[in-house]
């Protein structure tokens, strides 16, 4: 005689509600259909249950385990489902803001952006990392910032044309097998989308928040969207949204334009109940200092570009502490 | 799908064009749209495949809404933006039910879907398929080309802004295209400059002329520089016609001339 599991079992019970006679499954099963309805009344609030458990515990299995980084305290994603709005750029200058606004902290930054990792230029970096004495890459410093990256490890032309399960793995060893020694904060440069890399690194290490960051158009602020979604998704806590590229200036006449269009961002964070977090504008200095490898809040540290990242930082603080309060 | 099933659905599509860039926030989706706006003012039939899953910019930026996707006989129906059917649309927008939908997915399943999209849409007699990609050089960028493989690609037309940030990570999508054999028509530099609408200043907000070095670096050619343009990013927002209407614009040239020698350059090959 056949074994039937319990789940398999109540499902043949559900799909057999009028039918007199059930399969011969070695259960003792009323006939009738008033019998059968009752058997399967009282069965389905617990089989549904009991399916949802036991589907719970199959997927969980295949899942890998989410276990903190040693020595790093708090991990905060700058993410955005769109490409281009700012990212590496916001993740840079806030990573430097934190440490602006309160020197004691240390600050760590990751490129997790293994198809286009920008870090090394923004931070000036270039240059293979070394390896500790128990075979961990010591990642490579400037600015009081230790920061790991895909783009230390191939040639500066290389592609890197690699289908997701070598990202996952390239990830793991660029969140696991790097000595970053003792931090507050790590920040992690997150690539476009909403795909592997975001899904590798929710699920593998336990994040503190996430800052989404948009420009103000609509095209943009659809990514983002799913990009916060995303992170519901996987349950990690959304910081806020920063508004990249908010407004220009011309150097000429002062006369501001909003070429992305304006207050996009804010409205979203509204409509998705995260905090707003700060509007960075659109200025030359920004580029200009980032294709330099000088970010703006170490090179024109009272800019008021600079102030507005080292606001972003403050009220990421801020909210890092309501998060893990709550 | 059969290998029938595989030439008929791309038979009748004579260029097949790739938009790649490195980097992302470029103006890929921009560019494309403008492009086959382009060509289609210039009498031919355009198609558009939009191979970013996670973030299918394109069924905005031409207004067509959420409408169904159909079956036909020969696979899925593509949507067309106009009675004439001289554009059409093929994106993942139109398969989910929830527009504010995040498309979570690992690279096995955007393959498989990709797959669909270039072997069971019913493209039909077309000019020119324009394939709008995600930033990177990933899963999206290897299915597409190995699904297209029975298929002539014609080659790929890389978009970069001018600053070094951008450069960096197309000039890693060049040696992509290098390796694996897409002919690279050429590089646009878009967000070249901008006006200021009130003095006419012009600023290079995103610096100026890398995408020109970058072609003279990779022996590539250089189709053409786009500025920086309000009135396009929002008439990409609206999902209105630029080219309808700001044809006094010195955007409008820029595009007009880079789709003309794009279609010159696809013709004699």
């Amino acid at each position: 005689m056949a074994q039937f599991t319990y789940s398999r079992l109540s499902h043949l019970l559900r799909l057999s509600v009028n039918k007199a006679s059930v399969l011969r499954t070695g259960t003792e099963i009323k006939h009738g259909p008033a019998g059968c309805l009752q058997f399967i009344r009282c069965q389905r609030s617990m089989d549904s249950k009991a399916l949802q458990e036991r589907q719970k515990q199959q997927m969980a299995k295949g899942l890998p385990k989410q276990k903190p980084i040693t020595g790093v305290k708090q991990v905060i994603v700058v993410a955005s489902g769109k490409g281009g709005v700012g990212k590496s750029t916001t993740a840079v200058n806030l990573a430097l803001g934190l440490m602006a606004n309160d020197p004691s902290k240390s600050v760590g930054l990751l490129d997790a952006d293994v198809y286009g990792p920008s870090i090394p230029k923004l931070m000036n970096l270039k240059g293979n990392p070394e390896l500790s004495d128990n075979n961990l890459m010591i990642p490579l410093t400037n600015y009081g910032i230790p920061c790991m990256s895909m783009g230390f490890l191939v040639e500066d032309v290389a592609p890197i044309v690699w289908r997701g399960l070598m990202v996952m793995s390239a990830i793991e060893k660029l969140l696991r097998q790097v000595d970053w020694g003792s931090l507050d904060y790590l920040v992690v440069d997150m690539p476009p989308g909403t795909g592997d890399v975001q899904l590798s690194i929710s699920q593998n290490i336990p994040v503190a928040g996430a800052v989404i960051v948009s420009t103000p158009q609509d095209i943009a602020l659809l990514d983002a969207r799913r990009g916060a979604e995303m992170f519901k998704k996987v349950h990690v806590p959304v910081l806020g949204l920063v508004q990249n590229m908010s407004v220009f200036q011309c150097p000429n006449c002062n006369h501001q334009t909003h070429i992305f269009g304006s207050d996009g961002a804010r409205q979203l964070a509204d409509n998705l109940g995260v905090r707003f977090l700060g509007d960075i504008p659109l200025h030359l200095n920004i580029r200009e200092m980032s294709d330099r490898g000088t970010p703006v809040v170490v090179s024109s540290p009272d800019s008021p570009e600079a102030e507005a990242y080292k606001k972003v930082a403050s009220v990421v603080v801020q909210r890092l502490e309501e998060v893990s309060s709550s | 799908m059969d290998q029938n099933n595989d030439e008929g659905s791309l038979a009748q599509v004579r260029h097949v064009v790739l938009i790649l860039s490195g980097k992302g926030g470029v103006g890929k989706s921009t560019i494309t749209t403008e492009l086959a706006l382009a060509l289609r003012h210039a009498g031919k039939k355009v198609g558009i495949l939009d191979v970013d899953l996670c973030g299918p910019s394109i069924p905005r930026m031409l207004s067509v809404g959420r409408p169904d996707v159909h079956q036909c006989d020969s696979g899925w129906v593509p949507v067309y933006t106009d009675a004439e059917k001289s554009l059409a649309l093929m994106s993942i927008a139109f398969l989910l039910d929830d527009p504010d939908e995040a498309v979570v997915w690992r690279g096995p399943k955007k393959t498989a879907l990709i797959g669909q999209f270039v072997s069971d849409v019913a493209w039909g007699e077309l000019d020119v398929l324009l394939v709008d990609t995600p930033p990177g050089t990933s899963d999206e960028h290897l299915a597409v080309l190995e699904n297209l493989k029975k298929h002539r690609v014609d080659g790929a037309v890389l978009v970069t802004t001018p600053q070094a940030v951008s450069t960096g990570d197309v000039r890693r999508e060049i040696t992509f295209c290098k390796k694996t054999g897409v002919r690279i028509l050429g590089i646009i530099e878009n967000m070249s400059g901008f006006v200021c609408p009130h003095c006419s200043e012009c600023s290079n907000i995103f610096s100026k002329g890398g995408g020109e070095e970058l072609a003279k670096l990779t022996h590539s050619v250089f189709l053409g520089s786009v500025p920086l343009d309000p009135l396009l990013s929002s008439s990409i927002e609206e999902g209105k016609d630029f080219l309808q209407s700001f044809p006094d614009s010195a955007t409008f040239s820029a595009i007009c001339s880079i789709s003309q020698t794009l279609l010159s350059s696809l013709q004699t090959a």
